[in-house]
């Protein structure tokens, strides 16, 4: 017997303290796979944010560095120049990448650092009960909006991948979903390219991957996976933004 | 012709289904008895008609399904 699909070596063993269907896993597990497919676990760093993924250190077999709230990019910045011959990425969720840490975000960046960033946008703070996030779509109820985001009290949805694809320091960007097979392939494609752009040291590399919070909407996985599809996708596209430091 | 078959970590697996909605089969159901975590777990529920694809496995977020395949 033939074994078709088995988890990454890399991914540990123990059980992942994220909620049923949580696309955080979903992640983690390509990003196990991915490293074990180009054999660089050893010279591989990820820099943990706060959020969901706080504890990502305890699930992929990796080097791994918890940041300060948001400062992943500017401590990824900091290994890459120490060790430029390691694949150094960052694993943010919006609140981390897009609110407290846009700073470190974008300046990394624009400098060009050759960091590899996986950002996972769920539209909402996940860890802290499900707030607003600067990623919440307009009139989407969350805890801190329960009548849902308006324009002229809590402002507009940050495209925080747009202007990552403006910025002449990234060299790859593209925003990818984790909610079929066919966009997890390619999910896992985008992070192999961003994790090759780190090694080959070609600039920033920014993966958005569009995912759910199947507790912070207060949906089953399936339905959150459908009001994903539905809801977010019109409003953050799929696809490749940036190649080669080529805007598409 | 090639048979599949699947293999849940049942302790790990905290039933989100989201295998079952992969299955281009529909032959992956919840258990009526839960685990340790009492979560109902995936199980397959025919055992001649998976043809061994992995969405299950690919979906699963937690890494808890081991695909095999093997030609009859």
């Amino acid at each position: 017997m033939e074994t078709v699909y088995k988890k990454p070596r890399l991914l540990n063993d123990v059980t992942m303290h994220y909620c049923p269907g949580c696309g955080h896993s979903l992640v983690h597990k390509l990003v196990a796979e991915v490293l074990e497919e180009m054999g660089v676990e050893e010279r591989a760093v990820g820099i943990c944010p706060v959020g969901c993924a706080v504890f990502a250190y305890r699930y992929v077999d990796i080097d791994w560095i918890e940041a300060a709230h948001g400062r992943a990019p500017a401590c990824a910045s900091a290994v890459k120049r120490l060790w430029p011959d390691h694949l150094v990425f960052t694993y943010q969720g919006d609140g981390d990448l897009a609110c407290i840490g846009t700073g470190e975000t974008i300046q990394a960046l624009n400098r060009g650092e050759n960091i590899a960033v996986i950002f996972i946008n769920n539209a909402i703070y996940g860890m802290t009960g499900g707030q607003m996030a600067p990623t919440t779509l307009m009139g989407q109820k969350t805890s801190t909006c329960p009548y849902g985001r308006q324009a002229d009290l809590h402002g507009f949805p940050l495209h925080i991948t747009d202007i990552a694809a403006t910025l002449e320091g990234t060299c790859y960007v593209t925003r990818q979903a984790v909610n079929n097979v066919a966009n997890v392939a390619r999910t896992k494609r985008a992070i192999r390219q961003a994790f090759q752009n780190s090694l080959d040291r070609k600039g920033a590399s920014f993966v958005e991957v569009v995912s759910t919070c199947s507790a912070g909407w207060k949906m089953t996985p399936e339905q959150a996976n459908q009001w994903m599809a539905d809801n977010m996708l019109p409003y953050y596209p799929l696809g490749d933004l940036k190649v080669n430091g080529e805007k598409k | 012709m090639i048979k599949g078959t699947i293999k849940v970590d049942t302790d790990r697996c905290k039933g989100c289904n989201l295998c079952a909605v992969a299955c281009p089969k529909k032959i992956i159901t919840l258990s009526e008895t839960v685990n340790r975590m009492g979560y109902h777990y995936a199980q397959q529920s025919d055992n001649d008609a998976c043809t061994g694809c992995a969405a299950c496995g690919i979906m699963c977020p937690d890494g808890c399904i081991t695909v095999f395949r093997e030609r009859l």
